[in-house]
């Protein structure tokens, strides 16, 4: 009987070691379900998040290390367009965690910020600026990274709260709609196809 | 399960007649833990393939201001559907004429019956004309095998229109449900004042 307890732990630290941990998200943001299949890939990409609140998160996702300079052109291209005042301490910190979710005018302070500071902060954030149209920031982020990846295949990720209020999505879509982004992908959770519709009868073939 | 065994330790004994305290030797069963083990093992299997989120896509038109351009969308195959705040759902076919006649409410449960209802409407009232080649053509060069009756709902065009206080559940539930009906012609576009108004006023009168 011994043996069948060592095997059966052994077996057990194995999936929990090899369970994959989630990339530390600043937010907590619940997907909503769809019946989708498409798995998602780990390319070069641009993450779009928006939480309850309507807060808006942007992060530019490198699929190797090498890539890292992309991210230091495109914070640097920014700083330039922008007139931020980014010293190169922030920007390695960008590259570092290439996630914002605050205004422009808070970026420096934001970058400045060691990482222990940064997750205090996490509850203070006020997410990127979007629903103003005249000052649709998430434009000059979306651009700038779409400059920045040059004419590789990138995947536009939106990941949206249930709760998250329209005008948001919306905002969302106009700022990549003005950068001719138009095919983008929304992150949900997986759900059963329902029985007996149209899907499940193409599904099941 | 356990169990104490206290007549085990007198055999083998060299000397018969001499009292000793009886041994209690008491083992214990291990098949519980090993359950349990098992248990835990199944429940991690299982929720290591399940964490990988999916992704559905969604492709927007481009925005143009010449009208010749933008997609026109058959009068008799047209269904709109609104979304408005508690998850409500207003739809109407074809035009929104002056009294709001056609101006319906139901749910996310009721809209599918709906959809499937005016799909099947449209496939009914289907003539055959000009633009059907081509459609055949592009859904056998994309390998349906269905390709000869890709044509049958080329007039059924469905119009979702979110308004402010719609979630982003409702916006990803309803394009679900345009893959769940096998919906291939959809867009979503700006709520019209018109008929946010009638949202307004049919929420008022529900709330009475």
């Amino acid at each position: 009987m011994t043996p069948f307890v060592d095997v059966a732990f052994l077996i057990l630290s194995f999936f929990m070691l090899a369970t994959k941990f989630k990339p530390p998200a600043p937010v907590e943001i619940t997907t909503p379900y769809s019946v989708s299949s498409k798995e998602l890939e780990q390319k070069n990409a641009m993450l779009i998040e928006m939480d309850k609140l309507g807060r808006v998160f942007f992060t530019m996702q490198v699929e190797k290390q090498e890539d890292n300079e992309l991210k230091r052109s495109m914070i640097n291209s920014l700083n330039k367009s922008r007139n931020l005042g980014l010293g190169p301490a922030e920007v390695e910190a960008f590259v570092k965690n290439p996630t914002v979710g605050v205004p422009f005018s808070k970026l420096k302070n934001y970058l400045d910020l060691s990482e222990e500071q940064k997750k205090g902060y996490e509850t203070k954030m006020e997410g990127i600026p979007v629903l103003d149209s005249t000052d649709n920031q998430l434009i000059y982020w979306v651009g700038e990274t779409k400059k920045a990846f040059g004419g590789t295949e990138l995947n536009v990720m939106v990941k949206g709260d249930n709760n998250t209020k329209y005008p948001v999505f919306k905002q969302i879509i106009e700022a990549l709609r003005k950068n001719d982004l138009f095919k983008y992908k929304l992150i949900t959770s997986p759900e059963a196809t329902p029985t007996g519709t149209e899907l499940y009868k193409t599904r099941g073939k | 399960m356990a169990s104490i065994d206290t007549g085990g330790g007198d055999s083998g004994h060299k000397k018969p007649g001499v009292k000793k305290a009886k041994k209690l030797s008491t083992r214990v069963d291990m098949t519980p833990m090993v359950d349990l083990g098992f248990l835990l093992i199944t429940f991690f299997i299982f929720t290591t393939t399940m964490s990988t989120p999916t992704t559905m896509g969604l492709n927007m038109p481009k925005k143009t201001d010449k009208p010749n351009e933008q997609t026109e969308a058959k009068e008799s195959g047209a269904l709109t559907i609104m979304l408005g705040k508690g998850d409500k759902v207003y739809y109407y076919e074809g035009k929104l004429d002056a009294a709001a006649s056609g101006f319906k409410t139901t749910t996310f449960k009721g809209i599918r019956d709906v959809i499937i209802n005016k799909r099947k409407q449209v496939m009914a009232n289907h003539r055959h004309d000009a633009t059907c080649k081509q459609i055949q053509e592009d859904a056998k060069a994309a390998g349906d095998l269905n390709w000869q009756n890709a044509c049958l709902d080329k007039d059924m065009m469905v119009i979702i229109k979110p308004n402010d206080e719609a979630t982003y559940k409702n916006t990803v539930d309803i394009l679900d449900e345009m893959t769940i009906n096998g919906v291939t012609r959809f867009a979503m576009v700006d709520i019209f004042p018109v008929e946010n108004d009638l949202i307004k006023i049919t929420e008022n009168n529900g709330a009475k």
